[in-house]
Protein backbone atom coordinates (compact mmCIF):
# COMPACT_ATOMS: atom_id res chain seq x y z
CA UNK A 1 0.00 0.00 0.00
CA UNK A 2 1.45 3.30 -1.01
CA UNK A 3 0.48 6.65 0.44
CA UNK A 4 -1.59 7.56 -2.60
CA UNK A 5 -3.66 4.39 -2.26
CA UNK A 6 -4.32 5.01 1.43
CA UNK A 7 -5.44 8.59 0.70
CA UNK A 8 -7.68 7.34 -2.11
CA UNK A 9 -9.29 4.73 0.15
CA UNK A 10 -9.91 7.26 2.92
CA UNK A 11 -11.52 9.71 0.47
CA UNK A 12 -13.61 6.89 -1.02
CA UNK A 13 -14.84 5.72 2.37
CA UNK A 14 -15.73 9.28 3.37
CA UNK A 15 -17.58 9.93 0.09
CA UNK A 16 -19.48 6.63 0.02
CA UNK A 17 -20.42 6.92 3.70
CA UNK A 18 -21.80 10.41 3.18
CA UNK A 19 -23.58 9.26 0.02
CA UNK A 20 -25.20 6.44 1.97
CA UNK A 21 -26.35 8.93 4.60
CA UNK A 22 -27.85 11.13 1.83
CA UNK A 23 -30.21 8.36 0.76
CA UNK A 24 -31.04 7.00 4.21
CA UNK A 25 -31.32 10.01 6.57
CA UNK A 26 -34.88 10.83 7.56
CA UNK A 27 -34.40 14.57 7.95
CA UNK A 28 -34.05 16.15 4.50
CA UNK A 29 -32.00 19.13 5.71
CA UNK A 30 -29.49 16.64 7.10
CA UNK A 31 -29.59 14.75 3.80
CA UNK A 32 -28.75 17.97 1.93
CA UNK A 33 -25.84 18.62 4.33
CA UNK A 34 -24.59 15.05 3.79
CA UNK A 35 -24.81 15.79 0.05
CA UNK A 36 -22.43 18.71 0.63
CA UNK A 37 -19.89 16.38 2.23
CA UNK A 38 -20.31 13.81 -0.58
CA UNK A 39 -19.71 16.51 -3.18
CA UNK A 40 -16.63 17.64 -1.27
CA UNK A 41 -15.30 14.08 -1.36
CA UNK A 42 -15.85 13.99 -5.12
CA UNK A 43 -13.97 17.32 -5.41
CA UNK A 44 -11.02 15.73 -3.57
CA UNK A 45 -11.20 12.81 -6.02
CA UNK A 46 -10.89 15.27 -8.92
CA UNK A 47 -7.88 16.81 -7.23
CA UNK A 48 -6.32 13.33 -6.88
CA UNK A 49 -6.88 12.89 -10.63
CA UNK A 50 -5.03 16.20 -11.36
CA UNK A 51 -8.28 17.68 -12.73
CA UNK A 52 -7.79 20.89 -10.75
CA UNK A 53 -10.33 22.97 -12.66
CA UNK A 54 -13.03 20.34 -12.13
CA UNK A 55 -12.24 20.25 -8.40
CA UNK A 56 -12.69 24.02 -8.06
CA UNK A 57 -15.83 24.05 -10.22
CA UNK A 58 -17.21 21.20 -8.11
CA UNK A 59 -16.82 23.27 -4.95
CA UNK A 60 -18.10 26.52 -6.49
CA UNK A 61 -21.00 25.21 -8.60
CA UNK A 62 -22.12 22.06 -6.82
CA UNK A 63 -21.53 22.97 -3.18
CA UNK A 64 -21.96 26.71 -3.59
CA UNK A 65 -25.02 26.73 -5.81
CA UNK A 66 -26.75 23.38 -6.23
CA UNK A 67 -26.56 22.18 -2.62
CA UNK A 68 -27.72 25.58 -1.35
CA UNK A 69 -30.61 25.46 -3.85
CA UNK A 70 -31.55 22.06 -2.39
CA UNK A 71 -31.55 23.44 1.15
CA UNK A 72 -33.76 26.34 0.04
CA UNK A 73 -36.19 23.96 -1.66
CA UNK A 74 -36.36 21.72 1.42
CA UNK A 75 -37.14 24.70 3.62
CA UNK A 76 -39.78 26.05 1.21
CA UNK A 77 -41.70 22.77 1.00
CA UNK A 78 -42.49 21.84 4.58
CA UNK A 79 -45.23 22.94 6.90
CA UNK A 80 -43.21 22.24 10.04
CA UNK A 81 -39.62 21.20 10.57
CA UNK A 82 -40.46 17.66 11.71
CA UNK A 83 -40.59 14.83 9.19
CA UNK A 84 -43.51 12.63 9.98
CA UNK A 85 -44.41 9.38 8.24
CA UNK A 86 -42.06 6.95 6.53
CA UNK A 87 -39.39 8.42 4.27
CA UNK A 88 -39.03 5.25 2.19
CA UNK A 89 -41.39 3.53 -0.21
CA UNK A 90 -43.12 0.40 1.13
CA UNK A 91 -41.20 -1.58 -1.51
CA UNK A 92 -37.83 0.05 -0.84
CA UNK A 93 -36.20 -3.37 -0.69
CA UNK A 94 -36.94 -3.76 -4.41
CA UNK A 95 -34.97 -0.58 -5.06
CA UNK A 96 -32.13 -1.87 -2.87
CA UNK A 97 -32.12 -5.20 -4.72
CA UNK A 98 -32.09 -3.47 -8.10
CA UNK A 99 -29.21 -1.15 -7.17
CA UNK A 100 -27.17 -4.09 -5.82
CA UNK A 101 -27.87 -5.92 -9.09
CA UNK A 102 -26.77 -2.86 -11.09
CA UNK A 103 -23.53 -2.70 -9.09
CA UNK A 104 -22.87 -6.42 -9.60
CA UNK A 105 -23.58 -6.04 -13.30
CA UNK A 106 -21.19 -3.08 -13.63
CA UNK A 107 -18.55 -4.96 -11.62
CA UNK A 108 -18.78 -8.04 -13.85
CA UNK A 109 -18.69 -5.81 -16.94
CA UNK A 110 -15.52 -4.14 -15.65
CA UNK A 111 -13.94 -7.52 -14.81
CA UNK A 112 -14.13 -8.54 -18.45
CA UNK A 113 -12.43 -5.37 -19.72
CA UNK A 114 -8.74 -5.55 -20.54
CA UNK A 115 -7.89 -1.87 -19.88
CA UNK A 116 -8.87 -2.17 -16.23
CA UNK A 117 -5.40 -2.39 -14.69
CA UNK A 118 -4.09 0.65 -16.60
CA UNK A 119 -1.74 2.57 -14.37
CA UNK A 120 -1.38 6.29 -14.52
CA UNK A 121 1.30 7.90 -16.68
CA UNK A 122 3.16 10.94 -15.45
CA UNK A 123 1.93 14.28 -16.72
CA UNK A 124 4.13 15.72 -19.50
CA UNK A 125 6.67 18.29 -18.29
CA UNK A 126 5.21 21.79 -18.39
CA UNK A 127 1.69 20.49 -19.00
CA UNK A 128 -0.95 22.97 -17.88
CA UNK A 129 -4.34 21.30 -17.83
CA UNK A 130 -6.26 24.52 -17.20
CA UNK A 131 -4.94 26.37 -20.27
CA UNK A 132 -5.38 23.21 -22.38
CA UNK A 133 -8.98 22.99 -21.16
CA UNK A 134 -9.63 26.66 -21.87
CA UNK A 135 -8.24 26.30 -25.38
CA UNK A 136 -10.33 23.19 -25.99
CA UNK A 137 -13.51 24.98 -24.86
CA UNK A 138 -13.17 27.94 -27.24
CA UNK A 139 -11.27 26.46 -30.17
CA UNK A 140 -13.36 26.00 -33.34
CA UNK A 141 -11.51 22.71 -33.97
CA UNK A 142 -12.57 21.40 -30.60
CA UNK A 143 -15.61 22.04 -28.44
CA UNK A 144 -16.84 25.59 -28.97
CA UNK A 145 -20.20 24.44 -30.33
CA UNK A 146 -21.12 22.10 -27.41
CA UNK A 147 -19.94 24.85 -25.04
CA UNK A 148 -22.30 27.41 -26.61
CA UNK A 149 -25.15 24.89 -26.71
CA UNK A 150 -24.61 24.23 -22.99
CA UNK A 151 -24.84 27.95 -22.22
CA UNK A 152 -28.06 28.30 -24.25
CA UNK A 153 -29.46 25.27 -22.41
CA UNK A 154 -28.58 26.84 -19.05
CA UNK A 155 -30.29 30.14 -19.94
CA UNK A 156 -33.38 28.34 -21.23
CA UNK A 157 -33.57 26.14 -18.13
CA UNK A 158 -33.23 29.07 -15.72
CA UNK A 159 -35.85 31.16 -17.55
CA UNK A 160 -38.09 28.10 -17.54
CA UNK A 161 -37.50 27.54 -13.83
CA UNK A 162 -38.49 31.13 -13.03
CA UNK A 163 -41.61 30.76 -15.20
CA UNK A 164 -42.63 27.46 -13.59
CA UNK A 165 -42.13 28.61 -10.01
CA UNK A 166 -43.62 32.09 -10.54
CA UNK A 167 -46.62 32.75 -8.31
CA UNK A 168 -49.46 34.10 -10.49
CA UNK A 169 -52.32 35.64 -8.64
CA UNK B 1 -0.25 4.27 -7.54
CA UNK B 2 -3.99 3.79 -7.77
CA UNK B 3 -5.08 1.69 -10.78
CA UNK B 4 -7.97 2.80 -12.97
CA UNK B 5 -10.23 0.02 -11.67
CA UNK B 6 -10.42 1.57 -8.20
CA UNK B 7 -11.88 4.77 -9.59
CA UNK B 8 -14.35 2.86 -11.74
CA UNK B 9 -15.55 0.67 -8.86
CA UNK B 10 -15.83 3.73 -6.60
CA UNK B 11 -17.97 5.44 -9.26
CA UNK B 12 -20.10 2.30 -9.72
CA UNK B 13 -20.75 2.17 -5.94
CA UNK B 14 -21.69 5.86 -5.82
CA UNK B 15 -23.99 5.35 -8.82
CA UNK B 16 -25.71 2.40 -7.11
CA UNK B 17 -26.22 4.40 -3.92
CA UNK B 18 -27.79 7.21 -5.95
CA UNK B 19 -29.98 4.73 -7.81
CA UNK B 20 -31.20 3.33 -4.49
CA UNK B 21 -32.11 6.85 -3.38
CA UNK B 22 -34.01 7.54 -6.60
CA UNK B 23 -35.94 4.28 -6.43
CA UNK B 24 -36.87 4.18 -2.76
CA UNK B 25 -37.29 7.70 -1.36
CA UNK B 26 -40.81 9.14 -1.17
CA UNK B 27 -39.93 12.82 -1.11
CA UNK B 28 -39.44 14.34 -4.59
CA UNK B 29 -36.51 16.47 -3.38
CA UNK B 30 -34.79 13.37 -2.00
CA UNK B 31 -35.18 11.76 -5.44
CA UNK B 32 -33.38 14.76 -6.96
CA UNK B 33 -30.60 14.30 -4.36
CA UNK B 34 -30.17 10.72 -5.61
CA UNK B 35 -29.94 11.96 -9.20
CA UNK B 36 -27.13 14.33 -8.15
CA UNK B 37 -25.18 11.39 -6.72
CA UNK B 38 -25.57 9.47 -10.00
CA UNK B 39 -24.38 12.46 -12.06
CA UNK B 40 -21.34 12.82 -9.82
CA UNK B 41 -20.48 9.14 -10.28
CA UNK B 42 -20.54 9.65 -14.06
CA UNK B 43 -18.28 12.68 -13.74
CA UNK B 44 -15.72 10.70 -11.72
CA UNK B 45 -15.59 8.18 -14.56
CA UNK B 46 -15.09 10.91 -17.16
CA UNK B 47 -12.25 12.53 -15.19
CA UNK B 48 -10.61 9.13 -14.53
CA UNK B 49 -10.72 8.18 -18.20
CA UNK B 50 -9.18 11.55 -19.09
CA UNK B 51 -6.30 11.00 -16.65
CA UNK B 52 -5.67 7.34 -17.53
CA UNK B 53 -6.21 7.75 -21.27
CA UNK B 54 -3.55 7.37 -23.95
CA UNK B 55 -3.10 11.11 -24.50
CA UNK B 56 -3.55 13.37 -21.50
CA UNK B 57 -3.46 16.49 -23.72
CA UNK B 58 -6.76 15.36 -25.25
CA UNK B 59 -9.24 17.26 -23.05
CA UNK B 60 -12.46 15.51 -24.15
CA UNK B 61 -13.09 13.91 -20.74
CA UNK B 62 -12.86 17.18 -18.83
CA UNK B 63 -14.95 19.07 -21.41
CA UNK B 64 -17.60 16.37 -21.19
CA UNK B 65 -17.56 16.65 -17.38
CA UNK B 66 -18.06 20.43 -17.60
CA UNK B 67 -21.05 19.95 -19.92
CA UNK B 68 -22.44 17.48 -17.37
CA UNK B 69 -22.04 20.19 -14.70
CA UNK B 70 -24.09 22.61 -16.81
CA UNK B 71 -26.79 20.03 -17.49
CA UNK B 72 -26.94 19.11 -13.79
CA UNK B 73 -27.40 22.75 -12.81
CA UNK B 74 -30.18 23.16 -15.38
CA UNK B 75 -31.84 19.93 -14.22
CA UNK B 76 -31.79 20.93 -10.56
CA UNK B 77 -33.17 24.41 -11.28
CA UNK B 78 -36.10 23.08 -13.33
CA UNK B 79 -36.72 20.12 -11.00
CA UNK B 80 -36.85 22.18 -7.84
CA UNK B 81 -39.04 24.81 -9.54
CA UNK B 82 -41.47 22.03 -10.49
CA UNK B 83 -41.44 20.65 -6.93
CA UNK B 84 -42.14 24.09 -5.45
CA UNK B 85 -44.91 24.72 -7.99
CA UNK B 86 -46.53 21.35 -7.22
CA UNK B 87 -46.21 22.01 -3.48
CA UNK B 88 -48.03 25.31 -3.92
CA UNK B 89 -50.97 23.66 -5.69
CA UNK B 90 -51.23 20.30 -3.93
CA UNK B 91 -49.50 20.98 -0.60
CA UNK B 92 -47.38 17.82 -0.89
CA UNK B 93 -43.94 16.80 -2.13
CA UNK B 94 -44.48 13.04 -1.81
CA UNK B 95 -43.95 11.56 -5.27
CA UNK B 96 -46.74 8.99 -4.80
CA UNK B 97 -49.34 11.71 -4.17
CA UNK B 98 -48.44 13.73 -7.26
CA UNK B 99 -50.84 12.02 -9.66
CA UNK B 100 -52.46 14.98 -11.40
CA UNK B 101 -51.63 13.57 -14.84
CA UNK B 102 -53.07 10.15 -14.02
CA UNK B 103 -56.27 9.58 -15.95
Amino acid sequence: MTGGQIIFLLVTLFTLGSGFMVVTTRNLVHAALWLVSTLFGVAVTYALLNATFLAVVQVVVYIGAIAILFIFAVMLTRKDMRDQGPQMNPNWWLGALLSVLVFVGLFLLLQGWSGLSTTVADLPVGFDSISELGNALVSPDAYVLPFEVASVLLVAALVGAVYVAFNRK
Amino acid sequence: MVPLSWYLIFAALLFSIGLFGVLSRRNAIAILLGIELMLNAVNINLAAFWRYGQDVTQMTGQVFAIIVFAVAAAEVAVGLALVISVYRRRNTVVADDINMMKW
